[in-house]
């Protein structure tokens, strides 16, 4: 049965959506681009969970309750960020994030 | 040759069911788009006193759908030079692809389905749900400001109105105990076990499922998004030739997809109303191979009749009832359903617990009886009304002598 | 003679599709330059890695991940591009120095990441099988022990006779619960933010 997926291309494709993710939130000066950079970073992170939950038989249940509770936590995330992008831009009629430097000292 | 095939099947008849189930559902999909174009028209003509398509394919014009699809197929397809091209090009397959997913799970006779799920009403309403992107990146790719609007104004609409459609759609569920389709249909053998007339609360959530179903096919009178009489043609203002006609086939497609759950959540299914399942009496009669295929054929036409007729229901209302505003239409949803379907999602799970077996029977039964006398009474209505002479006022007119103010009306005979 | 059972190699082509689509759209998201193309690439990425969780028989992760993410989230980052865009199509700049820097970085982290894995893998020997072969992907019962492990009752196979184990999950539920009911009150609070400055002012 070499022929069947094992555990690594998912870690692997687990590994290149965190670093788009990384890449993603170090490049874009948006902030909802910077947003869209942490979706990415946690959807890898889920894919890892997945995939464990399926190819370890401790982690059966715990994986995909995991998977879940990410989901559903940067569900709560994006909203807080958007709603601070937001008021963000209502005062300095801008999202780009360089010009969040009022407490430079 | 033939060992070799048979071979082949024994170990790969999976894949083959697989694409000949996607080849069928793709061409259901194409089917049902032009089926229900040609019946809306018809539809809408009758309610509007006018006769609707008559020339194209015989008397009542049966290839009119076809025609206006070649048409459109060969329009030139324009795209403005403000949209943004990618967006523009991929915002209708979006909608589309979201729309087809959801027929993946939805049964259309015993074991006619294309993947057996576990959670398929979930599927269901998960792949509908991103239908919603297509139609946003649409209004916002097009770059009209017709198009942002209906754009915007439909994100807004399709992700509230999912809320109590979800809730709703839990009632019957909690009844069941199962979120695989197949199982909830085959548990509604006879038309007096259909689970609308379980309880008062499943009855109830079968009317606010479908008016929330509505608003999620973005019809009428919830059509905001396109809302011809202030945005033009909404959030597909700036589309020509095939893709619209994809646009529309997601619309459809999604109708007949809320009316597929419905029916089988509430309405038995692929149930004809008679207590057995079809497949297992001709099975008796006619041998196990032959009495499934007569019987799932029976199977399917039964659920496509019902679909078709639920479908029907949402164009009656499309072009009876005059259009909301964008606040009512919200207003409707956050203030009234969503508290609606929370209270019937708690009334039946209390109901299930709590209520004594008979009591549940009895009122059952009353429901029941009381549904089908009523449906009765005004078909009875309806046909009488047809047998009288012209003038004569309709059955359910709002009759407005006796109201304060009345200052007479136009001569009704 | 040809192979007649072609379920592993379908499995592998499956699997090899989806995930790089998956990959190229999320390398499509970073280097995109458009915010709203960067958000439909994403929105495809979502959408591959669900596709991921449906072909490894989540089936019930892979639906939430379509309602609450595709659903939910991106049409909330879309409006929130909507609400903050001041030009039609908002372009981000990013010069050429950052590129090739991040760029570095990127392909640095990647490299350490999948070869910090493979040699995890490859130490070893066997690799990771999979839970069991009965339990195929095709009719996973996950959702129901999904449903119990969140409801506090004693889930999955072997747990079924020991009655402590297996409630580990209902104090996490509740806590994600409480805390999406405190993320939607601040999220209108923040929200409205500016209504209040304007009486102020």
């Amino acid at each position: 049965m070499s022929d069947e997926v094992h555990l690594y291309p998912y870690l692997v494709l687990g590994a290149l959506l965190f670093t788009c993710g990384v890449v993603c939130m170090a490049t874009k000066r948006n902030a909802i681009g910077i947003l869209i950079g942490v979706e990415l970073v946690l959807n890898g992170a889920n894919i890892n969970f997945v995939a464990f939950s399926k190819y370890n038989a401790v982690f059966q249940v715990e994986g995909m309750i995991f998977a879940l509770f990410v989901i559903v936590l940067a569900a709560g995330e994006a909203a807080v960020a958007l709603a601070i992008v937001l008021n963000f831009y209502n005062n300095h009629a801008t999202v780009d994030v360089d010009g969040a430097d009022e407490l430079k000292g | 040759m033939l060992e070799w095939l048979s071979e082949f099947w024994k170990h790969n008849w999976e894949f083959v069911v697989a694409i000949i189930a996607a080849k069928l559902l793709i061409g259901f999909m194409l089917v049902n788009a032009i089926f229900s174009v040609w019946l809306e028209r018809k539809v809408a003509g009758r309610i509007q006193d006018r006769l609707g398509p008559t020339r194209v394919g015989g008397k009542f014009g049966w290839l009119q759908t076809l025609a206006d699809g070649m048409k459109l197929l060969i329009k030139e397809d324009t795209i403005p030079a403000a949209a943004d091209q990618m967006l523009f090009r991929v915002g209708p397959y979006i909608a589309l692809v979201g729309s087809f997913l959801a027929f993946i799970a939805l049964p259309y006779g015993d074991g006619i389905i294309a993947r057996e799920m576990n959670i398929g009403l979930f599927f269901m309403l998960a792949v509908m749900s991103s239908e919603v992107f297509g139609i946003i990146l649409i209004g916002y790719g097009s770059g009209s400001k017709w198009s942002l609007f209906g754009g915007m104004r439909e994100a807004a609409q399709m992700v509230s109105y999912e809320i109590p459609m979800a809730l709703c759609v839990l009632v019957p569920v909690i009844v069941a105990g199962s979120m695989n389709l197949s199982e909830v249909a085959k548990q509604q053998q006879g038309i007096w076990n259909w689970y609308i007339f379980h309880d008062p609360f499943t009855f109830a959530a079968f009317w606010t499922y479908f008016t929330c179903a509505m608003a999620s096919c973005k019809r009428a009178p919830f059509d905001l998004a396109e809302a011809e009489s202030e945005l033009v043609a909404g959030f597909h203002t700036e589309y020509s030739g095939f893709r619209w006609l994809v646009i529309f086939m997601a619309e459809y497609g999604s109708m007949f997809a809320v009316s597929g759950i419905a029916n089988i959540m509430f309405l038995g299914g692929w149930s004809i109303g008679l207590p057995w399942e079809l497949t297992t009496v001709f099975a008796q009669f006619l041998g196990e191979w032959p009495g499934w295929i007569v019987g799932n054929v029976l199977n399917v036409s039964v659920f496509m009749v019902k679909g078709w007729l639920l479908v029907f229901v949402m164009m009656w209302v499309r072009w009876t009832l005059p259009r909301l505003r964008i606040d009512q239409v919200m207003m409707l949803c956050l203030k009234y359903l969503i508290p609606i379907s929370c209270i019937l999602m708690a009334g039946v799970s209390l109901w299930t617990l709590y209520m004594p077996l008979l009591a549940q029977w009895i009122i059952s039964l009353v429901i029941f009886v009381l549904s089908v006398a009523g449906t009765g009474f005004v078909v009875f209505r309806l046909i009488t009304w047809a047998a009288l002479p012209p003038g004569t006022g309709m059955p359910g007119m709002w009759r407005m002598e006796g109201l304060p103010g009345y200052q007479g009306a136009a001569k009704t005979h | 003679m040809l192979q007649t059972d072609l379920h592993s190699y379908v499995q592998l082509f499956a699997f090899g599709l989806v995930a790089g689509l998956t990959g190229l759209c999320a390398i499509a998201t970073v280097v995109t330059q458009n915010i709203v193309r960067s958000a439909t690439w994403l929105l495809f990425t979502l959408a591959g890695t669900s596709g991921i969780f449906f072909l490894l028989g989540a089936d019930f992760v892979g639906a939430i991940q379509l309602l609450i993410y595709v659903g939910g989230t991106m049409v909330l980052v879309v409006f929130g591009v909507m609400l903050t865009a001041q030009g039609p199509f908002i372009h981000m700049k990013t010069n050429g120095a950052e590129w090739a820097i991040s760029i570095a970085a990127g392909i640095l982290l990647f490299s350490v990441l999948s070869v910090g894995l493979g040699s995890e893998y490859l130490a070893r020997a066997t690799g990771a099988r999979g839970v069991s072969k009965d339990e195929d992907t095709k009719d996973s019962h996950h959702a129901a022990t999904i449903g119990q492990a969140l409801s506090g009752a004693p889930y999955g196979p072997e747990r079924k006779n020991d009655n402590n184990a297996g409630t580990h999950y209902l104090l996490p539920f509740e806590i994600v619960s409480v805390h999406l009911l405190v993320v939607l009150i601040g999220a209108a609070y923040l929200a409205r933010a500016k209504r209040r400055k304007e009486e102020i002012t």
